[in-house]
């Protein structure tokens, strides 16, 4: 579990996250949600270790991130940023392989060869392993990235928006790893999302943020209503069923 | 966005294996091209050198030892050293168009080099390269400083401060040494030649070649590192530790083949970029392809200068600074449009 408390995070003096508190749990699918610029990636980065925060504490299983120290740490969480900018020419295979650095360092072993090949194959990039980044569409640079850090094998995995550059088929496929990540091998997922319907179908936990501060959370039976959703947005939200699933509509 | 059609071939017919076996017989190839080249460099000068000469007469014996072998091995370490450099700096800065002559890692190495020749004339030569890599340091670490503000989606604006910032401090240096009377050492430090090395004068070098080498051991680190912070801190990488070493290792070669040799604009530009046209940046790959390519271009262009007005010289750093404009103006204006 993840148990952030009092957190907060300025750039320049102008505050960001306002004393977050907020619990995510282990071996489920969370979903981050909020408006632009409510502090989402804000508060993965930190949780990650890549800002540091003013004030307030993180902890992963009951010990601070802060000190788990950097190699230990990517072996137990992997992250996927936002933006995903590339200056080199790296393969897609080197890259997905480089996602097996924080456990071999470099020396692959039959088990890392085979985490590689795997994530390749789940992300539909066999053709592509030989290409390099720069020759890459931004869906296929991006499943690129997810795919080094699902060989990465982490316990808990954080994805910024992943959905962003995917197409309908590569979104599904996706959010369908990912709860199988959860159910079946017990992974910790936590996604970005701004797609409400992929958060409330494929999601067992949502924390929804609005200008730095936790607007609600908790599973999203009870969290994921209609008035949260539309207060949250500002912007009507209806839930209906479809399917015996909730749908929301808010296109129009 | 546009492919490059030559690249995608390659990697579309190659399996990984494929690819693998590719690389190594290149790097053969490549391995037996420097040998024959320096051997041509051994008997190619001012004084004619043959086998049978070699068998005979003991002082064409002493030419080859006093003068040939040291000069090749030279070449050899600084063109391998420099393009190493180069390409190290590309991949921190995650610019292709910086390299030590572009970031002002050699003028202030030059700096540094005219203080201690001012201030303590009798120091001995190690201790004024030690004074030249701290100030070869201090000059790249503002220039990273500069760097980092100014923003990525304009690359070329990178190398652009870099030569104004390296072209202050060239302009400071031309300054003091007008005043000092030591504007003969400037133009030796700025115009990269081979001519007058002999044993005993090129030693250093040997250190910039293991600085080099020193590089290949943390080449799956400088790749990650060229993939951003974000991505290196994710892996677990020191990413700061990473970056302290790779300046380390630019600055202390800079100042090595400054003081050694003078400048050779161009060559860390060059080459990393030719290889990583082809190769891609993977420095685990690369790296030997690319200190290959800079030590043969470099020896190529050293043998060229001894014959073509001979018996005078032409210095390497003028042949190669022709050569590598030219390529330089056809890879910025060939530069790829990233999408
Ligand atoms: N480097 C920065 N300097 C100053 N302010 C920043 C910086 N990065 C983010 N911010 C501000 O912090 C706030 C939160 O940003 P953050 O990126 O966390 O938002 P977000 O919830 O991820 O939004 P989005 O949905 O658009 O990705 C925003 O108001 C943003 O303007
Ligand atoms: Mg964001």
């Amino acid at each position: 579990m993840i148990q952030v408390t009092n957190l907060s995070c300025g750039i320049a003096s102008s505050p960001i996250l306002k004393g977050i508190a907020a619990s995510i749990p282990a071996g489920r699918v969370t979903a981050l949600i909020g408006p632009n610029g409510a502090g989402k990636s804000t508060l993965l980065k930190l949780i990650a270790q890549q800002l540091t925060a003013n004030s307030g504490s993180i902890t992963l299983d009951g010990v601070e991130v802060s000190e788990i120290g950097a190699r230990k740490l990517a072996q137990k969480m992997a992250v996927v940023a936002q933006h995903l900018t590339v200056a080199s020419r790296v393969r897609v295979q080197d890259l997905i392989g480089f996602g097996r650095w924080p456990h071999s360092q470099g020396r692959l072993t039959a088990e890392d060869r085979a985490a590689i090949d795997d994530a390749i194959a789940r992300f539909g990039l066999s053709a592509l392993r030989q290409r390099f980044l720069d020759e890459l569409s931004g869906g296929q640079r991006q499943r690129a990235f997810i795919a080094m850090a699902f060989a990465q094998d982490t316990d808990w995995l954080l994805l910024d928006e992943p959905l962003n550059n995917l197409d309908l088929h590569h979104a599904r496929n996706l959010m369908s790893r990912l709860r199988s990540l959860a159910e079946d091998r017990g992974k910790s997922i936590v996604i970005v999302v701004h797609d409400l319907n992929y958060a409330i179908s494929w999601s067992d936990h949502v924390v929804a943020l609005k200008d730095g501060q936790v607007a609600f959370q908790g599973p999203v039976a009870e969290t994921a209503t209609a008035a949260n959703l539309t207060d949250l947005y500002e912007t009507p939200v209806a839930i209906t069923q479809s399917d015996g699933r909730p749908f929301a509509q808010y296109h129009r | 966005m546009k492919f490059l059609p030559g690249s995608r071939k390659v990697a579309d017919l190659a399996g990984p294996d494929g690819s693998r076996a590719r690389v190594r017989n290149s790097v053969v190839l490549a391995f037996l091209l420097l040998c024959l080249l320096a051997v041509i460099s051994l008997f190619v000068g001012a004084n004619a050198l043959t086998i049978s000469a070699l068998m005979n007469d003991p002082q064409a014996l002493q030419v080859l030892i006093i003068s040939r072998i040291p000069r090749t091995a030279a070449v050899l370490l600084t063109g391998a050293a420099l393009a190493v450099a180069g390409v190290i700096m590309q991949l921190l800065v995650r610019n292709k168009f910086v390299e030590p002559g572009t970031t002002g890692t050699n003028e202030a190495a030059m700096l540094g080099m005219l203080a201690a020749t001012l201030l303590a004339p009798s120091m001995p030569v190690f201790g004024k390269m030690l004074v030249a890599s701290v100030s070869a340091l201090a000059g790249t670490a503002v220039f990273m400083l500069l760097a980092r503000r100014i923003p990525p989606e304009r690359p070329l604006l990178i190398p652009l401060a870099g030569l104004v910032y390296g072209g202050l401090l060239l302009a400071c240096a031309t300054f003091i040494a007008i005043q000092t009377d030591l504007l003969q050492y400037l133009g030796v430090w700025m115009s990269g030649e081979f001519s007058g090395i002999l044993a005993g004068r090129y030693e250093l070098l040997w250190l910039a070649g293991g600085l080099a080498l020193l590089a290949y051991f943390a080449a799956d680190q400088f790749t990650i590192a060229g993939l951003g912070r974000t991505v290196s801190m994710n892996l677990g990488l020191r990413y700061g530790q990473v970056l302290a070493f790779g300046i380390v290792t630019v600055s202390l070669v800079s100042a090595l083949v400054v003081v050694t040799v003078g400048m050779l604009p161009f060559l860390g530009l060059v080459v990393p970029n030719l290889v990583s046209r082809i190769m891609g940046d993977n420095l685990r790959e690369s790296l030997p392809v690319v200190a290959a390519l800079g030590a043969g271009l470099l020896l190529i262009c050293d043998i060229l200068g001894r014959v073509l007005r001979f018996p005078y010289e032409i210095p390497a750093g003028t042949i190669f600074g022709i050569f590598g404009a030219t390529v330089f103006l056809y890879l910025l204006l060939g530069r790829r449009s990233h999408a």
